[in-house]
């Protein structure tokens, strides 16, 4: 059973480079309907830049992307960007509106909904998250957890197939960090089919259905959760898992 | 003593001070207000679309924005005063049948606080952090209407403390406008003082003028230092603990 409308989504030998720098080179990642995909990997290896490219915040130099089997990079990038939430490590609320309305704007703006709906649907979000009653507080008196809640609400507001999950938990002092797992985990469980890139070791091998290893730009190692933690290949992913765990 | 008396008499003469007042009051206060106040909103639309034009990723606009504020701002006030005022006065005669130079004091002034704003705004604008843009592009907002709706109205409620003080500018600058021969129902504050001092050969007209600019731009000074002492402590914040962990599809 699934709570949501979610897609899966295939990325195919991407690469990018900034001037000489190659950032990706050529990297495959399948994230089937439904399941999650955790990417971990050293800092500078590339993470958080592919999902930027898989939502055309960032074009890539070559490779295809696909949203439930068809190809998005001939498509309008917005529309695109609207089928794929996403939440980041700094949450980026809009701090100059209240929190209703940082999860109503794009509902009433792009989905044009009326003002009504749209204030009505985003309750209905931030009750989801368990923060309704702080529907009309600024962004900015909000604690770090909570803030991210939100963010996730604003994300999921728009009813996403797919969402990105950029280090999401990295800024949150360390008793803020368990809430928001914990409903990343609960929307796991819901079948939203989701790509976490996260230092979070314990979500990724007990929530995620893959684990993809990246360094360099590259996919170092990809499998399940059991497969990488527990009987890393490489040297590099048993040096990096020596590392963080 | 009587070089005392004689500063007294030239600086604080109370009757010359006294007459001239009502007409400060009911004729120049009005006027330096309107020239202040309409070029300074004039001057920031103006300033943004500037601002706008400024960080465009379209060079050509880029460019006509850096030109005509490096122009405008460039200029000492009152070149700019006499050459729009009394310039431009013949051609909007011909055109518009327009006699009254009191409209191209306005523009006049309206054009150098557009180039000051301008900054202002772009300044502000540019400050707003890179994930605003982002977070809102990654909800499916084009550049267009992320910078609308999210980057721009943050950037402006930076600015206000700058913004105010351009309105203190104005009210200054618009003391300049004397130079273009205005009727006397139009002189503002500087104006009227100054009238009043050549007539009695006292300065103390003058020193009313300075004295009721004073009381306009000493308020504003302090409220600059107060919305700028507010936005950069906030007011008190009120962070409350982390509520329970959210409840997404419990029990799925």
């Amino acid at each position: 059973m699934s709570d949501f409308n979610s897609g899966s989504l295939t990325a195919s030998n991407i690469h990018l480079a900034f001037g000489n720098n190659k950032v990706l080179r050529g990297i495959d990642l399948h994230v089937p309907q439904g399941t999650t995909a955790s990417v971990i990997g050293p800092s500078g290896s590339g993470k958080s830049t592919l999902l930027r490219v898989m939502n055309r915040l960032i074009e890539p130099d070559q490779g295809d992307i696909q949203l439930d089997g068809r190809s998005v990079l001939q498509d309008n990038p917005d529309e695109l960007r609207r089928r794929i939430g996403m939440v980041f490590q700094q949450f980026n609320l809009f701090p100059h509106k209240t929190v209703v309305d940082n999860v109503s704007l794009a509902l009433h703006k792009i989905k044009k909904l009326p003002k009504d709906q749209a204030r009505a649907k985003a309750m209905e979000q931030l009750e989801l998250v368990g923060l309704a009653h702080k529907a009309d507080a600024r962004p900015g008196n909000l604690s770090g957890g909570q803030q991210q809640r939100v963010a996730i609400a604003r994300a999921l507001a728009m009813e996403p197939e797919v969402m990105f999950f950029d280090e999401a938990t990295s800024a949150l002092d360390p008793e803020l960090v368990k809430g928001v797992l914990a409903l990343m985990t609960d929307l796991a469980k819901g079948g939203m089919t989701m790509v976490v890139v996260t230092h979070e070791m314990g979500f990724s091998r007990n929530v995620s259905d893959t684990v993809t290893f990246m360094d360099a730009g590259v996919v170092v190692e990809t499998g399940s959760p059991d497969q990488l933690f527990s009987e890393p290949k490489t040297e590099r992913l048993k040096g990096f898992l020596s590392d963080v765990l | 003593m009587d070089a005392f008396q004689q500063f007294l008499k030239t600086f604080f003469d109370w009757q010359a001070m006294g007459e001239v007042i009502p007409s400060m009051l009911t004729v120049g206060l009005p006027n330096t207000l309107i020239l202040a106040i309409s070029s300074g909103i004039l001057g920031s639309l103006l300033g943004l679309v500037l601002a706008i034009m400024g960080i465009s990723r379209n060079p050509i606009p880029r460019w006509i924005a850096r030109i005509y504020t490096d122009i405008l701002r460039g200029l000492p006030a009152i070149l700019v005063i006499v050459i729009i005022g009394i310039g431009l006065g013949p051609i909007l005669r011909q055109t518009m049948g327009i006699t009254n130079p009191f409209p191209l004091g306005i523009f006049a002034l309206t054009l150098m606080a557009a180039a000051y704003m301008g900054e202002i705004f772009r300044s502000g604008i540019q400050s707003v952090d890179k994930g605003q843009l982002e977070a809102s592009r990654a909800l499916g907002f084009s550049y267009g209407s992320a910078m609308l709706l999210v980057v721009i109205p943050q950037g402006i409620r930076r600015v206000l403390p700058a913004l105010v003080n351009q309105l203190i500018h104005l009210i200054k600058d618009s003391s300049l406008i004397y130079m273009l021969g205005l009727l006397a129902s139009q002189r503002e504050i500087y104006r009227v003082g100054n009238d009043a001092a050549a007539n009695s050969g006292n300065m103390s007209p003058l020193i009313a003028a300075g004295l009721l600019y004073l009381c306009m731009t000493i308020p504003l000074t302090h409220l600059v230092n107060f919305i700028d002492k507010r936005m950069r402590e906030g007011r008190a914040p009120k962070i409350e603990p982390d509520e329970a962990a959210a409840v997404v599809g419990k029990g799925a």
